[in-house]
């Protein structure tokens, strides 16, 4: 049973993603050299994850060697990987930082349209949680807060009646469809 | 709702479009954007969350296009808007290692790093330490010393994840900043603490003293980060399973007393930790009670850490296991498939024999449900069973055969088969019934492949039963109905019952001759060719080209043909040169699994093939007879390990020395190795190493011609190892100016023996008749006195030094050793030994038959 201990590192993470409802990467990154060094390595993992996790809500899965723990939201995937010899709660909070950080910068509207106008705000979360596989922060709060957010957006009172009803309407809609 | 959907999918198409069809040239003219003043950060954000978002899609930029747009980012220092700024430090980090001269950047990133705004400086000095060099890096410690206990959380984190990269690169420069470090851990914030611990961990890694001492100090302490805790309780488990004495009882303590801990992270990695360190069941009780309840968490997660956790201690203590089995059993209908399997196969490893039969029931409707690869572990985990139980292979057989009836892919299929062949391979009681098993898959098998394997399986093993002549019907009914290669492989097995069992031979010849009249031209030749060996009457024909034909190693095969081809087309090539494909032994699996995987079998001479090309002339060697494995010529921990591969061609022997050099401060140069020969041998030519770096393997190659007589071959080779050393800089391995010195480093002798030069096998079913039919050969017969007590020690000694597998030794007060084996030029040889103990002492009578007397004569020798 030697090395079955888990190893005092912290490089912990091995990649983190975010996919649309078609397996396509929105996001991804990976920190480890020798684990799908190569962008098309990781795109063919990426597609047979996905294949794997889009139908059954099961949080996590054991792929190619490694632990992946997972999350949806109407049309996005989230993934957080990690060495299959690895404490799966510690990658289960990292997803958790990740999916919550996610929905506080989208004002809780999880879905691809708005996050890809947020992308930038999205990439400095990605950035703030994990460097280079070590996990930088695991709370949301203080990631948004690290994140520099975007500070002309007008506050509800100075929006015009238009842009009020256009927002009410979207949020309603996706209510109805969760 | 039909417009409403139309809708829907328009603002998806929107949103999505910006960054649709983006393009690497239009981007690249975009970003000259950057230089026009003053900067618009609206759209130069834009700007760059576009590339950003084209390289993490995985384009691909030349260095040239990477500074390029790197040059550009750097413009944007001048604008002060946070997001932008935060953006061209992410930009930065991703081209660094793309573009040229990245350091440019550096007194920007500098200055932001010692300025007033936080958002900026954390970010900054990531950024900085992953652009700087170990000589940049000096200018910048004193300001990394500040940021590491500076009271900004994320300041602090970001200097400390930082100095963690770095250590790997510079470790001397970072262990300066250890009591900056120390200071950090008590800090209030749980990150902080967290990356300082392993700040201070990896700085003491080579030091078993202090670290005692930090992990000591620090499990009184009150830690409240949950990740820090794990940390530490993984440094206190490491130092508990290096020293199991008593002295470890603290850290075990420490441990178990965070199985209290109220985050689960923490309990699961303490409970994790126990069940790896603990010996007795009773010390297990309270991890295992831990464990048990996360089996019945509503989280899957946590429900597989369980699982898992308590699947790894079936090995160890299969009784604790089996306290939660109610548990498990639980699991079998769980949502999740992997935690459904791992119970499963827990089950199937822990279960009673009495309880296979009612763990059959139930997870036989769970096998509808799950997908092919997780039903693929189940079947290795009933393999196991299989083995472990015999007295019940008749339910197991049963319930694989069930198995193969049902739906499933071909490398579902292929492991039932598998599972039922080693069943019929290994149990003898087994044998009719999965043969029976197997018969009928084959009559409705859709897979070429799979058909064919059993085919052959039957071929082997159908003679030996009680009716051969039932398999007979199945296998011609496959020559009836199926396609080409099927027809074959069945034509094969039909024969292969004719040479065993003489009174089946009349019938079989009327279906070969009936074979004869097939459409496809290979069932037709194996028709006929069957036909003329079966019906030449001679035992020793069918015997070698029936019964017992040997399958050379195809990977080897393959190439061995390709350079016949290149060297000398004209001549006859031998088969006999190609190693014979070896008994695949599969690697030790864990028991219980989640992931099917299937490690590569690659044999010792397709390894070394590649790296023996760079030989001159190696080509006309001929193939590798025989590769043995590495023999250590130095110790193992010496500044310079240096190790031995011998490669045995027909006359030639090349020495492979894989050396090692251990010493950072060192480059060695001209590495060679001074060969003192055996007389006899020729010494051909040596292929020295240039440059042996730190770390880095790198071989040397001595090449040599055998001595004509076989007899003058044994003996030891004196070797010195021979190099000039230069001293370099242990960090970037340049080395100093100057010319360094020469300097020799004995080795261990490398000994030429008797078994290098033979491929050996144990006695197959035959051996006797070959035996009996070599009468006539040269024989070689003496008797010896060994120095073992026993017999049985003395065999297994016979049998190392020989070279035969532990397989050849049959017998119990007097134990015979049987085997044969071919010799590198390609005599074969025949070897029988008998050892009796007689008044304390051990004797030995071998013999040895080959067509060539002096190969006979030579087994003798290397005995005595």
């Amino acid at each position: 049973m030697e090395g079955s201990l888990f190893e005092p590192t912290l490089y912990i993470v091995k990649g983190m993603c975010i996919l649309d409802n078609d397996g396509n990467r929105i996001l991804a990154k990976y920190y480890d050299k020798d684990i799908l060094p190569t962008t098309k390595e990781q795109k063919a993992f990426e597609k047979n994850l996905f294949n794997k996790t889009h139908r059954a809500n099961a949080e996590i899965i054991m792929l190619e060697g490694l632990t992946c723990v997972y999350k949806s939201n109407v049309d996005l995937f989230f993934y957080v990987m990690g060495s299959s010899h690895e404490n799966e709660l510690i990658l289960q909070s990292v997803l958790n930082a990740l999916y919550e950080s996610v929905s506080i910068l989208l004002r809780r509207n999880v879905e691809k349209r708005v996050l890809m106008e947020n992308l930038d705000a999205v990439m400095l979360a990605f950035d703030e949680i994990c460097d280079g596989g070590v996990i930088l922060d695991s709370d949301p709060t203080s990631i948004v807060g690290r994140t520099a957010l975007r500070t002309e957006d007008v506050p509800l009172g100075e929006q015009t009646v238009a842009q009020v009803l256009q927002s009410a309407k979207e949020q309603l809609k996706w209510s109805l469809l969760k | 709702m039909s417009s409403f959907r139309r809708d829907k999918k328009e603002e998806e198409d929107g949103g999505a479009n910006m960054f649709q069809n983006l393009d690497k040239t239009t981007l690249l003219q975009e970003a000259r954007y950057f230089n026009s003043t003053p900067v618009n950060p609206k759209k130069c954000i834009h700007i760059l969350t576009k590339i950003i978002y084209l390289l993490n899609q995985g384009e691909k930029l030349t260095t040239q296009e990477a500074t390029d747009i790197f040059f550009a980012t750097t413009k944007l220092f001048q604008s002060k808007d946070v997001m932008l700024r935060r953006l061209v430090y992410l930009s930065i980090k991703e081209l660094s290692s793309l573009a040229q001269d990245v350091i440019i950047v550096t007194s920007s990133l500098t200055k932001d790093m010692t300025g007033k705004e936080d958002l900026y400086r954390a970010a900054a000095i990531r950024a900085l330490c992953s652009i700087t060099d170990s000589t940049m890096l000096q200018a910048i410690e004193r300001y990394m010393k500040q940021a590491i206990v500076d009271k900004n959380p994320a300041v602090s984190s970001a200097a400390l994840v930082s100095a963690l990269h770095l250590s790997a690169t510079v470790p001397d420069l970072v262990r300066r900043w250890v009591n900056e470090a120390q200071e950090a851990i008590m800090s209030d914030n749980m990150m902080v603490s967290y990356h300082a611990l392993a700040v201070v961990a990896g700085a003491r890694r080579n030091d078993r003293l202090s670290t005692v001492k930090l992990v000591t100090k620090l499990s009184r302490a009150p830690i409240r980060s949950p990740y820090a805790l794990c940390l530490l309780i993984r440094h206190a488990a490491k130092l508990a399973e290096e020293d199991p004495s008593e002295a470890s009882e603290p850290y075990l303590e420490f441990i178990e007393s965070c199985l209290r801990h109220k985050s689960e992270i923490v309990v699961y990695e303490a409970a994790h930790a126990v069940v790896n360190l603990r010996k007795s069941a009773r010390d297990l009780a309270q991890a295992v009670s831990v464990l048990q309840i996360f089996c019945g968490s509503s989280k899957a997660t946590l429900r597989l850490a369980g699982a898992r956790t308590l699947a790894k201690l079936t090995t160890k203590h299969p009784s604790a296991v089996s306290a939660c089995t109610v548990d498990l059993e639980n699991l079998i209908s769980d949502p999740n498939r992997s935690v459904a399997t791992l119970a499963v196969t827990t089950l199937l490893a822990t279960g009673a024999e009495s309880s296979i039969d009612r763990l059959m029931k139930q997870i036989s409707g769970f096998m509808s449900e799950i997908s092919d690869e997780f039903k693929i572990v189940v079947v290795s985990a009933i393999r196991r069973l299989c083995a472990k139980y015999p007295r019940k292979h008749q339910s197991l057989a049963a319930f694989l055969a069930g198995m193969l009836r049902d739906e499933g892919g071909v490398q579902y299929k292929t492991a039932i088969a598998d599972a039922i062949i080693s069943l019929v391979e290994e149990n003898p009681d087994a044998k009719e019934t999965g043969l029976a098993h197997l018969c009928e898959f084959i009559e409705d098998c859709e897979h070429t492949s799979l058909a064919v394997r059993i085919l052959h399986v039957l071929g082997r093993e159908g003679p030996k039963a009680r009716q051969p002549s039932r398999y007979i019907r199945y296998i011609y009914n496959r020559v009836i109905l199926e396609s080409g290669p099927v027809r074959a492989a069945a034509v094969s097995a039909v024969a292969r019952f004719g040479a065993a069992r003489a009174e089946l031979l009349p019938n079989i010849r009327v279906l070969l001759a009936r074979c004869q009249l097939d459409d496809d031209d290979e069932v037709r030749d194996r028709a006929i060719y069957y036909s003329a060996i079966l019906d030449s009457d001679d035992q020793e024909l069918i015997n070698d080209y029936i019964t017992n034909v040997p399958i050379p190693n195809m990977v080897l095969l393959e190439k061995a043909l390709q350079s016949h081809l290149n060297t000398n087309p004209e001549d006859v090539f031998n088969i006999d040169s190609v190693p014979t494909a070896e008994e695949t032994k599969e690697p030790e699996e864990a028991p219980v699994q989640i992931e099917p995987r299937k490690q590569p079998v690659v044999s010792l001479e397709e390894r070394y093939f590649d790296q023996l090309k760079i030989i001159p002339g190696i080509e006309k060697f001929g193939p590798t007879f025989k590769t043995c494995e590495a023999v250590d010529l130095t110790e193992s921990e010496t500044e310079y390990r240096v190790r031995c591969v011998k490669h045995i061609f027909a006359r030639h022997l090349v020495l492979q020395f894989e050396c090692l050099n251990t010493l950072s401060d060192q480059l060695l140069e001209k590495v060679h190795i001074r060969l003192e020969t055996v007389p006899g041998y020729i010494f051909l030519g040596e292929v020295a190493c240039e440059q042996l770096p730190y770390d880095k393997q790198g071989n040397i190659f001595c090449i040599l011609e055998f001595p004509k007589n076989p007899l003058d071959t044994l003996g030891n080779f004196g070797a010195v190892l021979e190099f000039v050393v230069r001293d370099c800089d242990p960090t970037t391995g340049l080395p100093d100016p100057g010319e360094g010195y020469a300097d020799t480093y004995p080795l261990e002798e490398i000994e030429i023996g008797c078994s290098d030069q033979f491929r050996t096998r144990a006695a197959s079913d035959d051996w006797e008749v070959s035996w009996d039919r070599a009468v006539s050969a040269p024989e070689a017969c003496d008797t010896f006195g060994l120095s073992q007590n026993s017999v049985g020690e003395a065999a297994i000694a016979v049998c190392e030094h020989l070279g035969l597998p532990k397989s050849a030794i049959s017998g119990d007060a007097v134990k015979e050793i049987r085997g044969g084996g071919l010799w590198r030029e390609g005599a074969p040889v025949l070897i029988r030994a008998r050892l009796v103990a007689a008044q304390g002492a051990v004797t030995m009578q071998l013999a040895a038959r080959s067509p060539r007397e002096d190969i006979a004569t030579l087994l003798l020798a290397a005995v005595g």
